[in-house]
């Protein structure tokens, strides 16, 4: 990521997933920022991590600048809703110009499209089964 | 021709009505079964409940058939969503969306929203350019603000009350489009004169709005 020493990450969402990922990328170097609808969600966020917080909607672009998603070099967007990760995916790419731009999309209907649009997505849902069915056939195979 | 309404609320329920009155073939996608249900009896209008983010919502609701898709959401995300599902995945060739923050109306058009509408940005827009001058009855943003249309009240005492209207020298980018005197409406020509009490239709650019009612009304913004 750059030239930089240590990459910086913007995760959008302080869910269990966002507070994985920041509490993780912080022990490893990285300069995070989480960004959360509602100060609550920091709670979720490890000792381990000592990185920024930002309180406010991502989806204003006030709050990403804030965050300084201008000087990014990746942006992660984990909210429990798709349409907002969607959107703040695209905003990072289009607006702020981050290099690499990463959401979670539930919904498979809607990631295909996505990809579509050059957004790339991670979906927990293609993931689980993909794991479910592969286990299942080791499972059938064995027996 | 078709067009789908996804939303929910008021807005909703008054686009539903005037469409489906005026015989528009439109389909309304709502969130709520009790919405969908209420909609439905009072509008006459074709109403889905479910969530119009998602395609295969959209697709029952008629995408590959519509000509425009208004989203009416109160969050950005979904509309945008639901646009850009209806432009890229059925084709729609026109996408219509409500933006709450103004910030976001720039983007919209760069992810392919046909319109993008800011009601915060264009209600503070008539508000900014109407302090001041009481002279004005009715004000109007189109083309997303770069024009607005404004009727506006000549008293006696008003600069341009019984000149030619050749001897008026509008700014560049300000037009009159009409002069309503009493129940009659007259169409500007150069040889029309001004009265007291007339009520001018002036379009203009916002940057030349000020200067136009100023030579019309004599009056300074406050």
């Amino acid at each position: 990521m750059g030239n930089k020493t240590s990459p910086s990450v913007v995760i959008v969402g302080c869910g269990r997933l966002g507070a994985l990922l920041a509490g993780e990328l912080s022990r490893e170097g990285a300069r995070v920022v989480v960004v959360d609808r509602f100060e609550a969600a920091f709670a979720q966020l490890d000792a381990g991590f000592s990185g920024f917080r930002v309180t406010g909607d991502a989806v204003e672009q006030r709050v990403l600048r804030l965050a300084n998603l201008d000087r990014a070099d990746c942006l992660m967007a984990t909210t429990e809703k798709d349409t907002v990760n969607l959107m703040v995916a695209q905003v990072a790419k289009t607006v702020f110009a981050v290099p690499r731009v990463l959401a979670r999309v539930y919904d498979p209907a809607r990631e295909e499209m996505y990809r579509t649009l050059g957004v790339e997505t991670i979906s927990p849902t293609s993931l689980s089964a993909g794991e479910f069915l592969r286990r299942f056939a080791g499972e059938a195979s064995r027996s | 021709m078709k067009v789908i309404l996804a939303g929910s609320g008021k807005i909703l329920y008054y686009l539903a009505r005037q469409f489906s009155r005026r015989g528009v073939d439109v389909r309304v996608v709502t969130p709520s079964e009790d919405e969908a249900r209420e909609l439905s009896r009072r509008t006459g209008a074709a109403v889905l409940a479910g969530d119009a983010t998602d395609p295969r919502v959209l697709y029952e609701a008629g995408a590959l058939r519509a000509h425009t898709v208004l989203a009416l959401l109160p969050n950005d995300e979904d509309n945008l969503a639901i646009c850009q599902i209806a432009g890229r995945m059925y084709r729609v060739p026109r996408t219509i969306a409500l933006v709450n923050d103004p910030e976001n109306e720039e983007i919209f058009h760069q992810l392919q929203v046909t319109t993008a509408i800011s009601a915060t940005r264009i209600l503070s827009l008539i508000i900014e350019e109407q302090a001041g001058f009481e002279e004005i009855a009715r004000m109007m943003a189109v083309g997303d603000g770069a024009v607005s249309v404004s009727e506006v009240l000549l008293r006696e005492d008003a600069p341009a009350v019984g000149l030619p209207l050749k001897k008026l020298t509008l700014p560049e980018e300000a037009l009159l489009g009409g002069i309503i005197r009493g129940d009659k409406v007259l169409i500007p020509k150069g040889g029309t004169h001004l009265q007291a009490g007339d009520r001018l239709i002036l379009i203009a650019a916002p940057a030349s709005l000020e200067a136009a009612l100023r030579l019309l009304t004599g009056e300074e913004s406050r």
